[in-house]
């Protein structure tokens, strides 16, 4: 009963001075806001990670047979980018003895990838695009959806003819307002046949997955991607369900020790990279992004608490005879001491409140105008919420506990 | 002295109330409402002892109307504040309603103060921010009563002080007389054993003085106790008992012996001590 009563009073208090309350709640708020945004925007970053770039990077059930990781982010150990740098590499020849060791049904494909100059005669000067030389089963595994022209025919693939499949970047810069099914593109001082376009993929933290030109693995420009025309940058295994990967990885790993040599006490010096192996980095960085996201906010909140632990003590200085009265008609220790509790945490609560709507605000303004996405956590409101009411707590401790020991003779006489 | 108005108007007799005051640490009577023994209350101002009361035995009966009086230095904001609970003695004893108080901790005095006592000030004491209505249900919000109960008993209460119209006015919209009608509605709210009234006419004009010593009065006729301290012989002549207080000690306790009680005014006769 007391409780309501406290949060009513300390409601009515806010509601008499704006002013005050707006400078009083001012450190929670800001705290919580830059709390929220800062959460938003590293959760929205986890999403898009895991979700989308990840995910157009490996799809889904698959997994990728590189030489080393290619999805590698953050610091590294200096010894073990040694070793990596000294892998052998993957060749055409791999590919063979790798797809006989797996079971019907899986997909595989070759890709080899690199940024090179494309231009046309359509438009002006060369620009750069990533450049991917693909074989088997690339666009199923996927899931690129070609929405103009056709994929490749498998003897367009074993003859290595010259065509291309385009991303919506290369149409807009390269064939702006034509249609390109049919047209020249040239890479490498070659000419390629434009034969397919690709459905938009979108943009990950503002790359844009769309400034893409896909060859047959055998046509010339393969050449042109890697030191050693050989060489090839990953195959990728699709297994048909998720239960199969652990085997499939299994297989590939012992045919690939084979054709290295290894003997069994040897570490692979291939990587089996998966979503997961990809995402655990990302992982990592969060929770320190998280720490930051938290530590940062938190000298808002520090400040904020000493604002409420003042303004506190100036309300039980004013309202000295209002305890005397309280306690004169029966008020404990103990009510006193809540009332003024309830009424920092109040004040402090409708503080963070306000944070979490401007925190939300903010990250959505923030997504809006960069390529930061984000995402609101619930676990962050509720976290705002528990700290501004932990912050008034804290902070009205001491002003309550003064409050509390009032003699009630001597507030009943202050003026 | 008459019988007649012995039985009109019940006040202790001087015999009755040395036989209760002078048996430390008996529990007083069902009928006593206030017995002190032999109180003192002494204050260390910087190594300095002030001793406010000096050894007072103070007896008082279920229903009656008691002026304390004194000049100020008498002790006899001290003797309130102890009446009050609001303190606790230095020695003796104060039983208070059969239940000796003055040996008990803060949190037990604050809830006898807020079931057995009803205090009226001089300066009114109500929330500014509160309405009449929430002013009356502040006692009842610290007994614990649901909000729904309290409104109604507070609503009750302002009734019998005829402020039913202005229950939702806050003391700032109403006159000082209506102020302290409120604040009588909240001592007698939580039906309180003493309505313990501290010079509750020192702010008010004559005229509304008049009134608000008519409400006490047809509350004590109704059979509350009522315990009035003030320093005005005028206020105090509308008890029907006046223990006078000089140098920390009762100087004199005597009850006036007619009551003429007309429209506006009550004229009293001052009557000899009694017993």
């Amino acid at each position: 009963m007391l409780f309501f009563e406290a949060v009513r009073l300390a409601l009515s208090t806010i509601r008499a001075q704006k002013l005050k309350s707006f400078f009083t709640l001012l450190g929670v708020c800001i705290g919580v806001m830059f709390l929220i945004a800062v959460v938003s925007i590293v959760e929205g970053m986890g999403r898009y990670m895991e979700q989308d770039l990840i995910g157009k990077l490996i799809g889904v059930n698959s997994f990728e047979l590189r030489n080393r990781p290619n999805i590698q982010m953050g610091d590294m150990d200096p010894a073990v980018w040694e070793e990596m740098r000294r892998r052998p590499r993957l060749y055409h020849d791999d590919i063979a003895p790798v797809v006989e060791a797996l079971t019907p049904g899986t997909r595989w494909a070759v890709v080899s990838d690199n940024n090179l100059m494309i231009s046309s005669r359509y438009s002006g000067g060369p620009r750069s695009a990533q450049i991917s030389a693909v074989e088997g089963d690339y666009f199923a595994i996927k899931k690129f959806v070609i929405v103009d022209g056709r994929e490749f025919t498998a003897q367009e693939l074993s003859m290595g003819t010259p065509v291309v499949i385009i991303g919506q970047d290369v149409v807009k810069r390269l064939f702006a307002g034509l249609n390109p099914i049919g047209r020249e593109l040239r890479m490498g001082g070659l000419p390629y046949t434009v034969i397919g376009v690709l459905e938009s993929q979108g943009s990950a933290i503002g790359i844009s997955f769309d400034n893409q030109v896909f060859a047959p693995w055998q046509a010339p420009v393969h050449r042109l991607l890697n030191r050693v025309p050989q060489i090839i940058d990953a195959i990728i295994i699709q297994v048909p369900s998720a239960a199969q990967m652990g085997e499939a990885q299994e297989r590939v790993r012992q045919v690939m020790r084979a054709r290295h040599k290894l003997r069994p006490a040897q570490p692979d010096n291939f990587s089996v990279q998966t979503a997961e192996s990809a995402l655990a980095f990302w992982n990592k960085i969060k929770r320190y992004l998280v720490l930051a996201g938290v530590a940062l906010p938190a000298i808002g909140l520090v400040v904020g608490a000493i604002v409420i632990m003042n303004i506190m003590l100036v309300a039980v200085a004013e309202r000295t005879r209002e305890i005397g009265i309280r306690k004169a008609l029966g008020a404990r220790r103990r009510d006193i001491l809540t009332q003024f509790l309830i009424e920092a945490a109040t004040l402090s609560t409708v503080g963070a409140a306000l944070g979490i709507a401007l925190g939300i605000g903010l990250a959505k303004l923030i997504s809006a105008v960069s390529p930061l996405p984000a995402t609101v956590a619930p676990w962050s409101i509720a976290v705002g919420v528990a700290l501004g009411a932990g912050v008034g707590i804290i902070s009205g401790v001491y002003p309550a506990s003064r409050a509390s020991m009032l003699d009630p003779i001597a507030a009943l006489r202050q003026e | 002295m008459s019988e007649s108005t012995e039985t009109e108007l019940p006040v202790s007799t001087t015999a009755e109330r040395q036989a209760v005051t002078s048996q430390a640490g008996a529990v007083p009577g069902r009928d006593w409402v206030i017995v002190t023994r032999g109180i003192k209350r002494e204050y260390d101002m910087g190594g300095e002892i002030v001793r406010a009361l000096r050894g007072v035995d103070i007896a008082i009966r279920r229903n009656e109307y008691v002026a304390i009086m004194g000049p100020s230095g008498s002790g006899k904001s001290t003797l309130m504040n102890l009446i009050g609970c609001l303190d606790t003695p230095t020695a003796g004893e104060y039983w208070l309603n059969g239940t000796l108080v003055s040996s008990m901790k803060d949190d037990e005095l604050a809830r006898i103060r807020n079931k057995e006592i009803g205090f009226v000030f001089q300066t009114f004491n109500l929330l500014p921010r509160a309405t009449a209505l929430h002013n009356v249900e502040l006692p009842l919000v610290y007994a614990g009563m649901s909000a729904k109960l309290r409104r109604e008993t507070a609503a009750n209460a302002l009734d019998r002080v005829q402020l039913t119209s202005r229950m939702h006015h806050k003391p700032n919209e109403l006159s000082g007389g209506q102020r302290q009608r409120v604040a009588i509605a909240r001592a007698l709210v939580n039906s309180p054993s003493i309505l313990l009234a501290d010079e509750p006419t020192g702010n008010l004009d004559s005229a509304t003085s008049q009134e608000i010593m008519k409400v006490f009065e047809s509350l004590a006729d109704q059979g509350q106790t009522v315990i009035m301290v003030t320093h005005e012989q005028d206020i105090a002549a509308h008890a029907r008992r006046v223990v006078a207080l000089h140098d920390g000690q009762v100087s004199s306790d005597t009850r006036r012996e007619h009551f003429v009680v007309a429209h506006g005014a009550a004229i009293v006769a001052k009557g000899g001590v009694v017993g």
